[in-house]
């Protein structure tokens, strides 16, 4: 057997400390171990996003990530983006302009979309296609999730001008 | 109809029913992470499955050596043809009435095919012990060309080396599988010697495969103390999956529960029973604990279920003026290892006699040859019903090239040749009763809308500015004008492994005037849980959200045939609005009998049931609800509750109109969509938003197939795309915005008039963008180049073509 090491991880606020194999991959750490199933797996190679999540500030994808590497870090899922009484307006916006269908990718898209806003809180259509370019979806065309990007960001950046 | 009153216009908008656009119920678990998805199940002790699979893709297997993988310590199991052998489950049944081996038996028929299942404690455990497992294999010569295989002596199916006749028919060679006629072979050649024009051109719908997002998996849980076996899995068909294990496995039926969690997308690759299924059912049998299996990327494009792979060769006939007289089509099916295609068992190559799509045809014919090859079994309908997009693609083809050879507008060829709206039921030379239509009211508005003839003229100039140097783009006008055929479908000729094809809804009214009903049919991301609960408030008066629907567990939800094919509205919505009408029959009886009338003495309206010329006088759906609880009435059973069981009477046919504006650099060979209009015609409309979402998406997916998604083998029987490296799926940087539009030709014989929509975006969309790049390079004398048409192949054209100096 592989030796073990000595995990410290920290997900949407909680503190977890546990023995691992190296070559554990974040996803699994995340959906097994921890049971926090809202990152979903779609290719393992990086490439569909559907893993995604927020890891110290910057939007990494899970499945490729080994348990090792993420030794000691921040992350972020889309449990703890929002919660059922205090939505992000992303999540709202998402149903809103029909942003999702299956609801596999969205878990994913929604926590990269929230980091998107947070690099360019005003982005340009072709900037959002750009930035969610690393997130795929089979069902809706993006068509409706370009737009609840969009639609939130304008609702966000309007919230913080009345703030202001 | 009569106005409206603002009372009953504000009771009406309270029920969300049909035609609003309703926000999605499903949406709130899914953007929180909360979806329940099969590889989300965890039970306590569940074990892990995993496959080891052949390299090779045709090879005799001398030798499995298990032992290495068996000390690996958390290895608890594996399974081969041997062991499953006793339990004669080492080869399934298919749904196209061969047989399909779960594990191999004694030799390998294509690569990545299941050869051992091992089960361990985890899945990296399960993962290690499938590379320690050693298996001898001797090589023997692949055949991916379907061509060649019915020219070879190599044998690929011994099992069956020695069967003259399949589940279709005679067979005429060992690699060949069936020969599937429909139509007058003698007249339409005859009307083709005579004609005055005939276009020949033999079109290749290229292998794809449907790629949801989510792969396939299950979660089977044997419970020997009750024998009890549960099943999760990815199955667009929870009911026939039971029946199915049920007759595989010796359980009988009611100890059997299916349950499709949420699904990930399917788009046809979850219809089918795959070795997988079948290999954790047993692992949880013989090892008494939970077992899971679920496919990687890798393991899902090379081995559950291929789409397509059609040759497809016509001959179209016509008057000079451009009248068409005659259709003749023969199709080489590329079936792969095992004819394992899901389609309705009396139809081998699904509908693709539909192949005659909107146009007014008198004379067709149509044979199909289906071939065994080294390659993955499958032939599901990938966001189509079956082989209709093929069928459409054919067409819409051939219609292009017949324009080519009359010099003719490719849209004025179409006008002139649709059939009309009165000729609506239209019987078809190829068999099938369209219910009802009205294509040139469509074709109009859609040309109309993208200024067709603007847009000709400036294809005109940009030719002309390309002849003298002065760019180095061309433009491409893409048309497509599709009928599918959805629905399926009536019991008297659809069935699937023998059971009809109708479909279920049962209604249960609480005493507080809420609701649940369930269906037959489940959800993929179509948004059930919305839609049909709009049906129903229509139907029953009671506001859609205090309607659950559910459906997915055979335990609770009446028998259906399931989720594909566009089918879930045409039938399942059907059997929907059907139940929803018995309960509002007893509804009424319960009214009268609480308003002292006779029943004929009232009337529905929206919510409530009135006394005929008292509107005063009324009682509404809660009310009566309630009364269905706690009243005793004379002649009338306690509760409301209702069930129907749809059989269809006829398919229902949506159609639409599609243009895609494309501009081509001849240099790099790249593609930008500049505007792509898609008019839909699905009959009565249930819910505008989650329709124009489902264009979108069947749009992308068509988008895909057209430009470049394929699973292409090389002449070892490789798959060279079994990653999204190589397998192509549009992110958003690569797909335009659509301009949706529609429509509304109710079905005659649906009891809401709709017609199912999911599909066509695909079926339309996919000879659209085909067109659009056939047509960039129409005036440089192309008739016809083969999908997908990717920037590499783009540029070959252009390079034959000699535009590239």
């Amino acid at each position: 057997m592989s030796n073990k090491m000595h995990i410290n991880l920290t997900v949407n606020g909680e503190a977890h400390e546990f023995l691992a194999e190296p070559r554990e991959l974040l996803i699994y750490t995340l959906r097994e171990r921890l049971n926090i199933t809202g990152p979903h797996i779609g290719c393992e190679t990086s490439h569909c996003g559907a893993c995604t999540v927020t890891l110290n500030g910057k939007s990494v994808k899970a499945c490729t990530m080994f348990i090792a590497q993420a030794n000691g870090a921040d992350v972020t899922t889309i449990e703890g983006i929002g919660s059922p009484d205090n939505l992000h307006v992303l999540q709202k916006s998402f149903r809103e302009h029909h942003g999702l269908q299956c609801g596999y990718c969205t878990p994913g898209m929604i926590t990269r979309a929230s980091k998107l806003l947070e690099e360019n809180p005003n982005p340009t259509e072709e900037e959002v296609r750009f930035g969610m370019a690393g997130n795929m979806c089979r069902c809706t065309g993006y068509q409706n999730i370009v737009k609840s990007i969009l639609a939130a960001a304008s609702e966000m950046n309007a919230a913080k001008e009345a703030a202001e | 109809m009569k106005d409206l009153t603002d009372d009953q216009k504000e009771r009406s908008a309270n029920l969300k029913g049909m035609g609003c656009s309703r926000k999605r119920v499903e949406d709130a678990r899914f953007t929180q992470g909360k979806g329940n998805y099969v590889d989300d199940i965890k039970l306590p002790g569940m074990l892990h499955g995993d496959f080891v699979r052949s390299p090779y893709a045709h090879a005799r297997i001398k030798s499995i050596d298990v032992s290495k993988a068996m000390a690996l310590d958390g290895v608890v199991a594996v399974l081969t043809a041997a062991d499953l052998a006793p339990l004669s489950l080492h080869w399934m049944p298919t749904l196209a009435g061969d047989k399909q081996m779960v594990l191999a038996d004694g030799k390998v028929l294509f690569q990545g095919q299941e050869v051992a299942f091992v089960v361990a404690k985890n899945r990296f455990i399960a993962a290690d012990a499938v590379e320690l497992v050693e298996v001898d294999y001797e090589e023997l010569p692949v055949i991916v060309d379907p061509f060649e295989a019915l020219q070879s002596d190599v044998v690929l199916r011994e099992d069956i080396a020695d069967k003259k006749e399949g589940a279709h028919g005679p067979r005429k060679h060992h690699n060949h599988i069936f020969t599937w006629e429909v139509g007058q072979e003698a007249e339409t050649n005859d009307v083709i010697s005579n004609a005055d024009v005939v276009a020949t051109e033999t079109v290749y719908y290229h292998r794809t495969h449907p790629c949801p997002l989510e792969t396939c998996g299950s979660v089977a849980s044997m419970d020997k103390v009750n024998g009890k076996l549960t099943v999760w899995g990815t199955f667009q068909a929870p009911h026939v999956v039971r029946t199915v294990a049920s007759l595989l496995s010796g359980i009988e039926e009611h100890n059997i529960r299916v349950i499709s969690p949420d699904i990930g997308g399917g788009f046809g690759n979850k219809v089918g029973v795959y070795p997988g299924y079948v290999c954790s059912i047993v692992a949880s049998i013989v090892t008494g604990v939970p077992v899971k299996w679920i496919e990687d990327r890798m393991e899902n494009l090379m081995s559950t279920s291929f789409a397509r792979d059609y040759w497809m060769t016509g001959k179209i006939a016509a008057t000079k003026e451009g009248k068409i007289t005659g259709l003749h089509c023969h199709v080489t099916a590329d079936h792969g290892a095992f004819d394992a295609c899901a389609d309705p068992t009396k139809f081998p190559a699904g509908f693709m006699n539909i192949c005659t799509g909107s146009y007014d045809i008198p004379t067709a014919y149509l044979a199909v040859d289906g071939v065994y090859t080294n390659k993955a079994p499958g032939g599901v309908a990938y966001r189509c019903s079956f082989r209709v997009t093929e069928a459409v693609y054919f067409i819409e083809r051939m219609i292009e090239v017949l324009a080519i050879e009359l010099n003719m507008d490719a849209a004025e060829l179409r006008r002139i040749n649709f059939i009309k709206k009165e000729q609506f039921p239209y019987q078809s030379a190829l068999g099938w009763e369209y219910d009802s239509g009205d294509y040139h009211t469509a074709w109009d508005k859609a040309l109309k809308a993208v200024d067709y003839e603007g847009l000709r003229k400036e294809q005109a100039d940009r030719i002309e500015a390309f002849k003298r140097g002065e760019t180095r783009s061309l433009m491409g006008i893409g048309l497509s004008f599709f009928t599918e055929i959805v629905g399926a479908g009536p019991v008297k000729n659809c069935d699937i492994l023998g059971m009809g094809m109708f479909d279920s809804c049962e209604i249960r009214i609480h005493p507080t005037g809420s609701a649940i009903a369930r269906l037959g049919t489940i959800s993929q991301g179509q948004g059930h849980a919305t839609t049909f609960a709009q049906i129903l408030a229509s139907e029953i008066g009671l506001p859609a959200d205090s309607i659950t629907i559910e459906e997915g567990d055979t335990d609770t939800a009446p028998y259906g045939l399931g989720t594909y094919g566009s089918r879930s509205t045409p039938v399942a919505g059907a059997a929907t609005a059907m139940a929803g009408r018995k309960i509002r029959a007893k509804a009424q009886m319960i009214a009268a009998y609480l308003l002292e009338v006779h029943d004929n003495d009232v009337e529905w309206d929206i919510d409530r049931f009135v006394v005929k010329g008292a509107p005063e006088r009324f009682k509404t759906m809660k009310e009566i609800a309630y009364a269905a609880y706690n009243q005793a009435i004379p002649g009338v059973e306690p509760g409301l509750e209702a069930v129907s069981y749809y059989d269809p009477p006829n398919m229902t046919y949506p159609f639409g109109a599609y243009v895609c504006v494309m501009d081509i650099d001849v240099d790099t060979g790249v593609q930008t969509i500049r505007k792509f209009y898609a008019l839909d015609d699905c009959g009565t409309r249930i819910n505008p938003m989650i329709i124009e979402g489902q264009v979108h998406g069947g749009l992308t997916e068509a988008l895909a197939v057209a430009l470049g998604q394929e699973i292409a083998y090389d002449k070892m029987g490789n798959v060279k795309t079994g990653t999204f490296m190589d397998f192509f799926l549009p992110t958003a940087w690569e797909v335009p915005n659509y301009i949706t539009d529609h429509t509304v030709t109710p079905s005659p014989h649906h009891p809401i008039g709709a017609k199912g929509v999911g599909e066509s975006p695909h079926v339309g969309g996919v000879p659209c963008f085909s067109n659009a790049v056939n047509d960039a390079f129409r005036a440089f004398g192309l008739r016809h180049t083969h999908m997908p048409h990717d920037h590499w192949r783009i540029w070959q054209t252009a390079n034959k073509l000699g535009l590239h100096g």
